[in-house]
Parts: structure tokens; C-alpha cells; sequence
């Protein structure tokens, strides 16, 4: 099985780059330059920083110029490189690399009110990246639980928790997740803001899973080797271990893996429309918010950056997803050989 | 008698709100050391009388006798029935757990059986397939592997590993080509002359019946309807 997932290039990168996105999220306070509040208001939209290593016509170690806010002829806001002033980038100081005030290294551009994208992104991970797991990880509990005792006890009861599913996933997604934020208090702070979205959004994934997992007890119990194994004696409980648990894995992992993207792109959704996380925290999806003008995007593309961490993060996750279900199933995969 | 059933009746309810009678007041005896082949058409209540003597399924209302006691009820019993009787499925693709290699699957039927060293299982389970005619070398590699006759040997193997007195076989080869039948069949008929082992053999093939059975019993829907031994 491992074997099976190594031998899959395509996600063995995407789990590198997602282990990397991760990482970044957990060491954002050496990895970011700037905190993501920190603001520089004469710096509205600047473009990222050129770093030099050729000052006057003599190497030097790395550097960027001071950057000033100009006019041009249109009236329109462009900024020139000041070459009087330079500031070195100083390495492994209290944060990975940094300038001295007041020059700014703009990796990534700033944004509006002159925060470093690049940062922002950073700290955004922080949210967007474990809103997925989280939720996954409630709406699977639930999933799970919901499903089993459907599929295990049948009747009435599974009647019953299915069509209550079915009502769930009848109601199109996003005005339901609508629905349900506009119902949470607006006088929360930030943290609760991040729990409300993360319940609401598993509230609404659980259902799918919680049918197929009732489907898949439903034929599992079943089974002639279920059967079998209780001829010869073995405890529900050891059976469910041995020869059911093991059989859902492979859906269960997969589904994990490819439910995950839902959730940051629900987050995503949210924050751009304003209701999630709050500026000034950063979310990749309020950093979006910002891009919602085209004018905005024709003179500062680099705002749309975040949208590219959350492509790359999604499809990393399908990826994975797809490698591992792959990885998981061996009659499909050993006998498709054959 | 090895095994006596009492005006054994199950009912399950159908979608439609109705009640289906799939075994009706069956009684039927099997004396050890014979074969008793149930035949009859598709759900007449075969399989589910077969699951009845496993413990599969509870009847509702009958009794049923292992060597003259009741099984069911008493812990001990059990245990002993559960070692003694043994289920080979219809299905040889479908009875063996295709995450497990032959040695776990093997193994997995001991569970009720005192714990063996690794040596005395390993010998055990390689006397048992080549019973069932089958290299003791396989012992590591995983059903996928295994043609349905040879998995259906496995199956059969399986079933013998506790030295069981009676085994249900449920359409037992009713998914293999003709062929392999008789291979399966004939295999059978051996194990029964060397082990002493009793056979409910259930069936709807006739001939597959003729073959291996001493005494028949036709059902239909939930019933007996005919009864008798076959001649020599």
C-alpha cells in the first residue's frame, strides 16, 4: 500500500509541497518578515521589491532600495526605486531575513494599506490550511457515527438519519453556509469567528459521508467473510476491526483527503464576501477580498497571490486523495493488473 | 443423531409490509459420518435454514439438538458447536477476506481453539491443505492470487482447521465450472471417508447432490416436501 502511494510521483509532490505549506504555517512568526498587521500606509500597493546584490557597479551582499511614491502624468500612482537609499537584508536575525526600517521587502507586493502579501499569506495558512482538517475531522466523527448506526441497525432508524442527510445535501451549499453564518452573533472576536465557520462548514459536509459509510456497513455485514468470521466465534467488535473497519479505510482516507479542499474553499468564500476571518487577521480568502476590483488587479496583480496558494493546496489535496484511494484498494488495483 | 432440528420456522418481514415464511416448521435429523443434501429452488429457505444451524440467524421458534443437547444458550456449548460445526459459502470469492493473506485467514479460524505455538499452527494449516489438495507453500500469499476452485479449496481447508465434526456447505460448488466440481466434489467425498465428517450439503444441482449425498431432502417454499435415501 505504501508502496503502492510511493510509486504515484504526482503525490509524492503534492505531499511535499503540502508538508511545506504546513510548515510555513506553523514557523509563520521566523518564515514572515512582517507581522500580518503590520502596516506601512505610504506603501499602498507597492510592487514587489527587486533584491540587488550589485550596488554602484560593486557586489555586495543582498540589498533592496528605498521605494517613494510618485505621479506619473496620469495622475496615477507609481512607485520609483530610490537609489540613494539602501538597506541590506539581514538573515536569520529575529526573523528568517529582513530589512531595517524604514525600507520594506515586499516579496509578494503589499496590499492596500502596505502589508507584505508575502507575510500575509504566511499567517493566512495558518487559517486556511487547518480549517480543512479541522472540519474534516468533525464532520468525519459525525459522518462516521451517523452512518455506522444507519447502516448497522437499518429500519426505521436509518429511515429516518438518511432523509435527514438527504434534506442536508438537497439545500444548495453556499446559501445554506450563508444562512447559517448570518444565524452566528456578529459581536465575535476572531477565534470564534474561526470555530463558528469551521462547525458551520462541517455541519454541512457530513451528510455524503454519513451515506456512504451507512451504505458500506449495509454490505459489509454481509459479507460471506463477515459471516464467516462469526462461525468461528469472533466478537462484533473484532469484527468490525478486522474485517470492516479495514475495508471502509480506503473510501474513509480518500474522502478525507478529498474533502479537505471543500473546506478551504468554503473558508475562502466566506472571507471574500466578508463574513469569515476579519481583517486585520488574514485568511487566504479575505486577502482575496481585496482583488474583487478589476482596476485594483490591473494595477496591483500581485493581490491575487493568495488565489494561488489555494489552488495549489486543493490540488494537492485531490491529488493526494485520488493516489491514496488508488494506494488503499488492492483488488481494484492488483486485479486490474492481472 | 449428530444433529437434530425441531420444527425449525423463521419469518422476515418484506418490503411491502408482508411477511415472507422463509423456513417453515422444518424438522430434519443428520446422523454423523452421513451427507444430507438439501436441494431445492432458489429462496425456498436453504441458505437461511443453513444460517439457522450456524447461529447466522435466530429462528423464531424450533429447537435445535447437538449430539442430543441444545446448543445455543448455554457459553460452553457454544464455543464447542461453534468449533465443530463449520460453514463453507457459495461464493469463494466473496468468503475469503482479500486483505489477509491465506496464513491470517487460516489462522483466523482457530479463534476458538487453545493458543498453539507458531510451529504446531503452521503445520497444522499445511496438513489441512494439502488435505484439501493444496501446496503448504501458499501459506503467505493472498486469495487475489488463487484461481475460485483453488480459493474454494481454501475455503473448504479453512473450515477443517478445528477438526469439525459437521460442515454446512451453502451452494458449496455450485460458482465452479463443471470440471472443477467434481475436482471440488470428489475432494469432498475423500475428506468425508478420512475424517468421519458430516455434510449438509445444500444444493439446487441434482446430480451435484446424487454424488455426494446419502440422503436428500427436496424444500420448497420454507417446507420439506420429500424426503429419502439414496440407494447404493
Amino acid at each position: 500500500m505504501k508502496d503502492a502511494f510511493l510509486r504515484n510521483k504526482w503525490a509524492v509532490a503534492a505531499l511535499w509541497a503540502l508538508g511545506a505549506l504546513y510548515a510555513c504555517a506553523l514557523f509563520a512568526d521566523f518564515l514572515a518578515p512582517y507581522s500580518f498587521k503590520d502596516e506601512a500606509r505610504g506603501l499602498s500597493y507597492c510592487p514587489p521589491t527587486a533584491i540587488h546584490i550589485i550596488h554602484e557597479g560593486r557586489l555586495r551582499s543582498p540589498f533592496v532600495y528605498g521605494m517613494k511614491l510618485t505621479f506619473n502624468e496620469y495622475r496615477q500612482r507609481i512607485y520609483v526605486t530610490d537609489r540613494a537609499k539602501v538597506y541590506p537584508v539581514k538573515f536569520f536575525s529575529s526573523r528568517l531575513f529582513l530589512v531595517d526600517a524604514p525600507g520594506r521587502l515586499y516579496l509578494l507586493g503589499a496590499d492596500s494599506r502596505g502589508r507584505d502579501v508575502f507575510s500575509r499569506i504566511i499567517y493566512g495558512a495558518r487559517v486556511s490550511l487547518t480549517i480543512g482538517l479541522i472540519g474534516v475531522l468533525i464532520s468525519f466523527a459525525l459522518g462516521l457515527l451517523v452512518g455506522g448506526i444507519a447502516g448497522y441497525y437499518g429500519g426505521r432508524i436509518d429511515n429516518v438519519l438518511m432523509r435527514l442527510c438527504e434534506v442536508l445535501m438537497m439545500a444548495p451549499g453556499f446559501y445554506l453556509l450563508l444562512a447559517l453564518r448570518a444565524a452566528v452573533p456578529d459581536n465575535f472576536n476572531s477565534v470564534q469567528v474561526y470555530f463558528a465557520i469551521v462547525i458551520i462548514l462541517s455541519v454541512i459536509g457530513w451528510a455524503g459521508l454519513a451515506r456512504v459509510v451507512r451504505g458500506m456497513c449495509l454490505s459489509l455485514r454481509e459479507r460471506d467473510y463477515v459471516l464467516a468470521a462469526k462461525t468461528f466465534g469472533l466478537s462484533d467488535v473484532q469484527i468490525i476491526i478486522r474485517h470492516i473497519l479495514p475495508h471502509t479505510v480506503a473510501y474513509s482516507i480518500a474522502a478525507v483527503m478529498l474533502s479537505i479542499p471543500g473546506y478551504i474553499l468554503g473558508e475562502s468564500a466566506l472571507s471574500l464576501i466578508g463574513l469569515g476571518i476579519q481583517d486585520p487577521y488574514a485568511s487566504w480568502g479575505n486577502m482575496l477580498s481585496d482583488a474583487m476590483s478589476i482596476v485594483r488587479i490591473k494595477f496591483a496583480p500581485w493581490i491575487l497571490w493568495p488565489a494561488f496558494f489555494i489552488f495549489i493546496s486543493v490540488v494537492c489535496f485531490n491529488v493526494i486523495g485520488d493516489a491514496l484511494r488508488d494506494a488503499l484498494d488492492p483488488m481494484l488495483k492488483r486485479e486490474a493488473n492481472v | 443423531m449428530l444433529l437434530e432440528l425441531k420444527n425449525i420456522q423463521k419469518t422476515f418481514a418484506d418490503r411491502a409490509g408482508g411477511q415472507v415464511r422463509a423456513v417453515d416448521g422444518v424438522s430434519l435429523s443428520v446422523t454423523a459420518g452421513e451427507s444430507c443434501a438439501l436441494v431445492g429452488e432458489s429462496g425456498c429457505g436453504k441458505t437461511t435454514l443453513a444460517r439457522i444451524v450456524m447461529g447466522l440467524v435466530r429462528p423464531d421458534a424450533g429447537e435445535m439438538l447437538f449430539e442430543g443437547q441444545p446448543v445455543w444458550g448455554d457459553r460452553q456449548r457454544e464455543r464447542y458447536f461453534r468449533r465443530m460445526a463449520r460453514m463453507v459459502f457459495q461464493d469463494p470469492f466473496a468468503s475469503l477476506d482479500p486483505r489477509y493473506t491465506v496464513r491470517s485467514i487460516l489462522e483466523e479460524a482457530l479463534h476458538l481453539e487453545p493458543k498453539c505455538s507458531a510451529e504446531a499452527c503452521s503445520s497444522k494449516m499445511k496438513s489441512v491443505l494439502t488435505a484439501v489438495g493444496l501446496s503448504g507453500e501458499i501459506l503467505s500469499r493472498y486469495p487475489h492470487e488463487f484461481s475460485g476452485g483453488e480459493r474454494q479449496r481454501i475455503a473448504i481447508g479453512r473450515a477443517l482447521m478445528t477438526g469439525p465434526k459437521l460442515l454446512v456447505l451453502d451452494e458449496a460448488v455450485s460458482s465452479l465450472d463443471v470440471i472443477i466440481q467434481k475436482e471440488v466434489l470428489d475432494c469432498l467425498v475423500a475428506l468425508q471417508k478420512d475424517r468421519g465428517l458430516t455434510y449438509i450439503f445444500i444444493t439446487h444441482n441434482i446430480k451435484a447432490a446424487h454424488r455426494i449425498a446419502h440422503k436428500i431432502a427436496v424444500m420448497r417454499s420454507g417446507k420439506i416436501v420429500e424426503w429419502g435415501t439414496i440407494g447404493a
